[in-house]
């Protein structure tokens, strides 16, 4: 039998980056509690030997208090060794759970990560003291730089379990306060500016001014730097040097035809036009490449930022309040935001909270009124023709949707929010590297999973104009699609393509000539109305097939509502 | 001077001397180690019964508003 290593500790310790580091599989890490709430298993070779090392979602206790800490408390039972990742700068709390895993009687070796913080924070820490008290290895580590991650593997055959009786919660804390005193000093020093920032920043006043200016910037930022791709790398790319190879081709394919049509594209108006020629190697690539991919870089480089920081948490804070409203806490905020980028990660988030109606409101109002960033990066592209008012109107719609039937979903479902218990981070600077490190690990998720959906959609979509099923469909849906929504009846086809992914849908709206009126109705249908495949899947495994259908009916519901309700107001 | 949490004005520290609540409420804030004895620092709270935020054990933590009444304090005179 294979060795098999679990990394547990508190949330939000660096046991993903340690993982990272052991393993060679990257995962993505953040500066908030609950990033990984799932498990992550990776190998790595201890004394030549093959073993499984396995990321546990972190827990404060191993009495479980939430579903996260309920897998931790279930992985330990099939663990060998356990390798608890401590907070160095925060030694008091993380010994806690340090106590308890030794009461369990596994091997044990002790990761004292942030040990590189504990300096600029005047703490210093006798290690050989804990190790003696513990009667663990305890080995200093800084997983951002690596420092220590050698030492820390060859030290897990050493790994102990030290006999120690039980003890109750306040008995521990006795006993944390006692090893604390013999090995923990603190020279006293003066507040940086950043620990000023970090109170101002759960403070009511400073801190909604705060909110305001980060999140102002954020949006500003994506734009800016999005836009400038598109315009200066993107297009120019597409345009100098993809159209004339298409060209080309066009000709040697005798320029019209049904397999012409397919690969490059209908030519319009004796060009290519990259939107709406709807060719696999036209619109097939644009689209991905040229559209969706630029935000998604300037979409997930200033998340990355705002998760490292450890921003997140303190949005909670200053948000909890509203969210109540919604039958949420401020911590929904986290698969919220996750959901600008894409749904699917969201909707993993919303495990970090507690109860099964928090989860199922959140998710819902996530696939509803949250548009991912290639459903933004197309509104920019399409709805921003007519002018950027357009896009402020989708917006605005979209966040009364999420604040309306947030304030719904909470009155018509039993039971209470529950509260918010979050432990808030230190504000800390991640090296570039690893922004940039994660950045890339999410773009290339981005193109693997979404070229070649993008792909088949526009092959599907071709093979089914010629064979006439849109035709059919759009006739049979046309009293909803016209009558209610005020949508040309072909917009039915960019409905049915929703399900396979959001910027293919929201393409195939530029195929038929829209009024701004019908642009901006067609966007937040489009939006809300049902899942893409892969939130789909996701959805259903996460909420079980009930809720799910629960789910699945709210939304179509109030897609067809607020479009119609558009349809008469705008 | 004996306040709850809710109470307390920011920047205010004291001593917990005991949580009004369940065993489920009480290791919950027992594993962030708020317990009878923990010394605790107010830092702020939201208006209109909106969260607290406490130092405690040098962790920062936000707590609901129902939580923080529950947890009484005795007040160190400054």
């Amino acid at each position: 039998m294979r060795m098999k290593i679990l990394l547990m500790g508190n949330p939000n310790v660096g046991k993903s980056v340690i993982f990272s580091r052991l393993t060679g599989v990257r995962v993505i890490s953040s500066n908030y509690p609950g990033t990984t709430v799932g498990f992550t298993r990776g190998y790595m070779k201890v004394c030549n030997e093959p073993a499984e090392v396995i990321d546990v979602p972190g827990a404060y206790t191993l009495e479980p208090t939430c579903d996260a800490e309920k897998v931790a408390a279930d992985m330990l039972k099939d663990g060998d060794v356990v390798i608890n990742v401590v907070d160095a700068t925060n030694l008091e709390r993380n010994l806690y759970l340090t106590l308890q895993l030794l009461g369990t009687g596994i091997p044990l070796v002790v990761a004292l990560n942030l040990w590189d913080d504990t300096k600029h924070r005047g703490i210093t820490i006798d290690v050989e003291k804990l190790e003696t008290i513990l009667g663990v290895p305890v080995i200093p580590t800084s997983a951002l730089t690596g420092q220590g991650i050698r030492d820390l593997v060859k030290s897990i055959p050493k790994a102990s379990s030290p006999h120690n009786s039980s003890m109750t919660l306040g008995e521990r804390w006795t006993r944390v306060g006692k090893i604390i005193e013999q090995v923990q000093r603190i020279t006293h020093r003066h507040h940086r500016w950043y620990e000023r920032l970090e109170d101002a920043s759960v403070k009511p006043k400073s801190g909604t001014v705060i909110a305001v200016a980060v999140l102002a910037a954020s949006f500003f930022v994506i734009r800016f730097i999005g836009e400038n791709l598109i315009t200066y790398v993107f297009d120019p790319l597409f345009n100098t040097l993809w159209t004339p190879v298409l060209m080309k081709l066009s000709a040697i394919m005798g320029g019209s035809g049904f397999l012409h049509d397919v690969v490059v594209g209908k030519i319009i108006s004796g060009e290519i036009n990259f939107v709406e020629s709807f060719g696999l190697l036209s619109s097939g690539l644009y689209v991905p490449f040229a559209m969706v991919l630029p935000y998604i870089v300037s979409f997930y480089f200033v998340l990355g930022l705002l998760e490292d920081v450890g921003y997140l948490p303190r949005l909670a804070v200053l948000l909890d309040t509203t969210m109540h409203r919604l039958g949420l806490h401020g911590y929904a905020i986290v698969p919220t935001m996750l959901g600008f980028g894409c749904n699917v990660p969201a909707i993993l988030a919303t495990r970090v909270l507690e109860s099964r109606r928090e989860r199922f409101i959140a998710a819902t109002l996530v696939c509803i009124a949250i548009p991912c960033a290639s459903a933004q990066a197309m509104i920019f592209g399409l709805v921003g023709k007519y002018g950027g008012e357009y896009v402020a109107l989708v917006y605005a719609i979209l966040f009364l949707v999420w604040i309306i039937l947030g304030t719904i979903l909470n009155r018509l479902l039993k039971g209470m929010s529950p509260e918010l218990l979050l432990e808030i981070p230190p504000y800390r600077f991640p090296p570039w590297q690893t922004i940039f490190q994660k950045l890339g690990m999410r773009i290339r998720g981005f193109l693997i999973e979404a070229v070649p959906i993008i792909l088949a959609a526009v092959l599907v979509i071709n093979i089914l104009f010629v064979i006439g099923v849109f035709d059919y469909i759009a006739n049979a849906a046309a009293p909803v699609v016209t009558g209610v929504l005020g949508l040309p009846k072909e917009s039915v086809t960019a409905i049915v393509i929703g399900f396979l992914r959001k910027d293919a849908a929201l393409g195939m709206l530029a195929l038929s000539t829209l009024t701004a009126k019908q642009m901006v109705i067609g966007s937040v249908v489009l939006t809300m109305f049902f899942p893409c495949i892969a939130t789909f899947v996701v959805l259903l495994r996460e909420l079980g097939i009930k809720d799910f259908l629960k789910s699945a009916a709210i939304m179509i519901m109030s897609a067809l509502i607020t479009g119609g309700l558009l349809n008469i107001i705008l | 001077m004996v306040k709850s949490l809710s109470e307390l004005s920011p920047d205010e520290m004291g001593t917990v001397l005991r949580i009004h609540g369940g065993r489920g409420l009480v290791n919950r804030l027992g594993a962030l180690g708020i317990i009878p004895g923990a010394k605790i620092t107010k830092i702020s709270s939201m208006s209109s019964r909106g969260p607290t935020t406490v130092l405690v054990n040098r962790t920062h933590v936000a707590l609901g508003f129902g939580m923080a009444s529950k947890i009484i304090i005795s007040v160190d005179r400054t």
